[in-house]
């Protein structure tokens, strides 16, 4: 029959093709390409994952499908040929950015979502108000027709009481309700194809999972073409039926996931897989503490609530306890890992032990109670205890040289100055696998990899004997980020550091730690040996977090059941 | 919520407006001697000398002779039943000269603030929506320009141009025909062709500062990703920068009410002077030379109530437009 031929015809034939879509920035040195001929192809009902690492030009790839390439950017070559299941082919590159043509395509054909669901909706405006608005500029409806579509939606992403949350604003939704309600938005036209840019780098693993599995429900229902922008190989094996890798504006290779993940062609890809399966497992350098290692840190029954005042006499109307008792020692040449949702208290512990809050309870850092030290007394521990923060690019102060930077704890405290001063900032550079040339430089001449580097070396101008690693490597690209652990490593065998290391991504713990201890709402529900408790984990709680760990291999997807645990009631 | 929220705020106004009531009443106090004083003086000037004993009868009648406290006591509860006293100077009650002038200077302000509105929001959204381009040089030049002209110096030049070149009648609010007449179509009308010279004269360094405002405001809010997101949507650009990124730049627009009211009393005293304008500020600068001390309590008082009304009505437009902040 001609009907079913033609059917079959128009399925197979991707929904969107890019074709060698060039894209540059013109800047005053001249137009300097990001997207050097890029081609690839969407499909109905398929989910197409765009690998790659922080600029190799994923998101610009998006908005130039869309045609809303940001100012100075322009394209400047190739094209996108999308055909819609109704209406006729268009090669989106070619209209108007600003005219009817591709605004009826954007949102009501081809929906989009975005990483930050703390900052993609208006803050102003209700989630009903947006999501109305993207309905009735597509679809020919009345107010109270496209509320009640609107409703269903939210419903449909499993938002609870959808009628209430049409009034609210974003700010009074959790960051996976934000996500959610993004992802209502996006689907509210029924669009053809979905981009999705890094939806759920921002959020907790759990939550990162229940999105995840929203996604693949509504792409069976809708039939729609998903393309899934991630820096993530875990998401992409539990998501992806195809995967494109890009590095530097170039696709350097394309492939069902099956056999991309089995066989990779191209270097970069091997790489970047490679940086993933090394997090799998505890890292091969590293030196384990003497069994019989003193205890360096000894903390108990550590507590610290945050009161809420309110009225004429401030009187306390709500407590939250961010630190709920937690104990754990720590001994010499330790790591110790922290790990937990946001929200855990597992950054609080850590900056209670800097003593940046004043926390209750005892710690007790080689025999001296930190909590009862006075200023003076905290002045010589701050020596000694450290911290590195999870952002490298707002720890450092854009106005201070790589030098004053580094130089500045070894001048506060009185150690060098001079030309000793100088040699010291140098030593430590190279320390951590840097030029000493690059001392005069300011840290916008770094990437992200260095100038966590150079956060290490401030971190450790003072030897300290302990440090608190906040996050310490949750910014970086993933290979990027084996670079960092390496060096912490090394750093550690070296001068006989402990660590505590906070962090919510259980490969960097498994690598990096000896020790880990699980926190949820300001406790510590277990607490043991790394590999311990990720093979055999006891409390529910830490099941339900490893279950929803993404694990780079696509072969084992839906083989494991996934589960959120609710907490005690 | 709301309603309880503006009840609270306007009960603390009470003790913040008795404690002001203190300090203006001690600000008056605070230059040595009186208005007999300044008065004896300028007597004095026209050789008319007072003898001792008439002296200390005049100061017994305005009841100066008493202490402090009974004096800001007297003042205070006559207050309340909203009895300003007697101006010394003009032997009138104080109730009538500030409310004469008031009505004309809320009617000033009200246009200045409609002007500086109408003029900086579409050059402020323009100048961000396209930064670096002519018109954004040309508005950031005129602006700052207008930011660094004095304002009497400004409508000095306004004047000139308006006499010599156009023939105007500048200079106070009414013709000479209408200053005393009842209010009339007319007299509206006279008003109307008199305004707009003050209203520029006054509105332009503010327009200039809001202007510099609404486009740092929207400069920051443009590359936000809610407005991609709007963007995605399939939403027109007018439409789409209109709604969202102005909308959360406009707050400081709505925080300009909050100094526009004490504006009405204090501001441009020597532009309504230069422009003999008979708004409330020359008035103020009067009774303040003269030591008339209710007079120019009632005016300091006025002015104090006015900052925190309009910051209050600031504060109320701001929880109404801005769903973030928080009121209880």
């Amino acid at each position: 029959m001609p009907q079913t031929h033609m059917a079959t015809e128009a399925s197979s034939r991707p929904i969107l093709s890019v074709e060698n879509l060039n894209v540059g920035f013109n800047t005053r040195k001249g137009m300097f390409d990001v997207l050097h001929g890029v081609s690839f192809e969407l499909h109905r009902g398929k989910t197409t994952a765009i690998v790659g690492e922080s600029g190799s030009g994923k998101s610009v790839t998006a908005r130039a499908i869309l045609n809303m390439v940001p100012r100075p950017g322009q394209i400047n070559g190739g094209r996108v040929l999308f055909r819609p299941s109704k209406g006729s082919e268009t090669d989106t590159t070619a209209l108007d950015p600003r005219g009817k043509a591709i605004r009826e395509i954007r949102g009501g054909k081809i929906g989009m979502i975005f990483q930050e669901p703390m900052s993609s909706l208006s803050p102003v405006h209700t989630i009903g108000n947006q999501i109305i608005e993207a309905i009735r500029l597509h679809r020919d409806c009345t107010k109270a027709e496209a509320r009640e579509i609107a409703r269903g939606m939210l419903a449909q992403v499993e938002i609870p009481k959808p009628e209430k949350a049409l009034d609210q604003y974003a700010f009074e939704f959790s960051g996976g309700m934000r996500q959610r309600a993004m992802i209502a938005m996006a689907l509210s036209c029924r669009p053809d194809v979905l981009i999705a840019d890094e939806p759920t780098t921002a959020l907790d693993v759990t939550t990162q999972a229940e999105i995840l599995d929203l996604m693949r429900k509504l792409q069976v229902e809708l039939d729609m073409a998903i393309m899934f922008i991630t820096h993530d190989m875990g998401v992409v094996a539990e998501i992806a039926d195809e995967v494109v890798v890009m590095e530097k504006g170039h696709v350097v290779e394309t492939g069902e996931t099956g056999p991309l993940f089995a066989h990779q062609q191209h270097p970069y890809t091997k790489r970047l897989l490679g940086a993933v399966k090394r997090l799998e497992e505890p890292a091969t350098a590293k030196v384990r503490p003497a069994a019989d290692a003193p205890e360096i840190l000894r903390v108990e029954d550590l507590k610290l609530k945050f009161e809420k005042r309110e009225g004429f006499l401030q009187r306390v109307t709500d407590v939250t306890r961010a630190v709920d008792g937690v104990s754990f020692s720590l001994r010499e040449g330790e790591a110790l890992g922290i790990v937990g949702e946001s929200g855990s208290g597992k950054t609080t512990v850590g900056r209670c032990i800097a003593r940046v809050y004043d926390p209750e309870g005892v710690v007790d850092y080689r025999g001296s109670d930190l909590v009862k030290a006075g200023r003076a007394e905290m002045q010589s521990y701050r020596q000694q205890i450290r911290m590195i923060f999870q952002d490298p690019f707002a720890s450092l102060n854009p106005r201070m040289t790589v030098k004053q930077l580094i130089a500045e704890p070894l001048v506060v405290n009185g150690v060098a100055s001079g030309q000793e001063l100088e040699d010291r900032v140098a030593k430590l550079l190279t320390d951590v696998g840097l030029a000493p040339e690059m001392m005069e430089r300011y840290p916008h001449a770094f990437s992200g990899g260095q100038r966590q580097r150079i956060v290490v070396a401030r971190a450790i101008a003072l030897e300290p004997k302990l440090v608190i690693a906040d996050e310490p490597t949750s910014a970086l690209d993933v290979s990027i980020r084996t670079q960092v652990l390496d060096l912490l490593l090394r750093l550690q065998a070296e001068m006989g550091l402990s660590f505590i290391f906070i962090s919510h991504d259980m490969a960097v713990i498994r690598y990096f730690c000896d020790r880990v201890a699980v926190m949820y709402q300001g406790r510590i529900v277990e607490i043991g040996e790394t590999e311990q408790i990720i093979t055999d984990p006891q409390h529910p709680y830490t099941k339900a977090l490893l279950s929803s760990v993404p694990i780079a291999d696509p072969a084992l997807r839906g083989t494991r059941q996934r589960h959120r645990y609710m907490g005690e009631a | 919520m709301i309603w309880r929220y503006i009840l609270k705020r306007i009960l603390w106004m009470v003790p913040f407006l008795f404690g002001v009531s203190i300090v203006a009443f001690l600000l008056i106090q605070a230059p040595p001697g009186d208005y007999l004083t300044t008065y004896i003086a300028k007597l004095g000037e026209s050789n008319e000398v007072l003898d001792q004993a008439s002296i200390e009868n005049l100061r017994a009648r305005f009841g100066l002779d008493q202490p402090l406290y009974v004096q800001y006591f007297k003042w205070v509860s006559r207050l309340l039943v909203g009895d300003f006293g007697m101006s010394f100077e003009w032997r009138q009650p104080v109730s009538d000269l500030v409310w004469g002038r008031m009505g004309l200077t809320l009617c000033l302000s009200m246009a200045t603030l409609l002007f500086t509105w109408a003029v900086a929001f579409p050059i402020g959204v323009y100048s961000a929506v396209r930064k670096y381009s002519f018109g954004d040089y040309l508005a950031t030049t005129l602006g700052f320009i207008g930011l660094a002209t004095p304002n009497f110096l400004l409508a000095l030049i306004l004047m000139y141009i308006g006499v010599v070149h156009f023939g105007a009648d500048v200079g106070g609010l009414f013709s000479n025909e209408y200053k005393n007449a009842p209010w009339s179509m007319a007299k509206v009308w006279d008003l109307a062709k008199h305004l707009w010279l003050p209203v520029v004269v006054l509105g332009t360094s503010a327009t200039a500062s809001l202007i510099r405002i609404m486009r740092a405001n929207l400069l920051d809010e443009l590359n936000k990703p809610y407005v991609d997101t709007a963007r995605a949507k399939g939403l027109s650009e007018f439409w789409l920068i209109m709604k969202y990124p102005v909308r959360v730049a406009l707050n400081p627009f709505v925080s300009t009410i909050g100094w526009v009211l004490p504006n009405l009393v204090s501001g441009a005293v020597v532009t309504a002077i230069v422009l003999s304008l008979p708004t409330a500020g020359p008035l103020m600068l009067q009774a303040l030379l003269a030591q008339d001390m209710y007079l120019a309590g009632a005016f300091v008082l006025m002015l104090s109530s006015l900052t925190v009304i309009g910051m209050l009505l600031s504060d109320i437009l701001l929880v109404l437009l801005d769903p973030r902040v928080k009121y209880d």
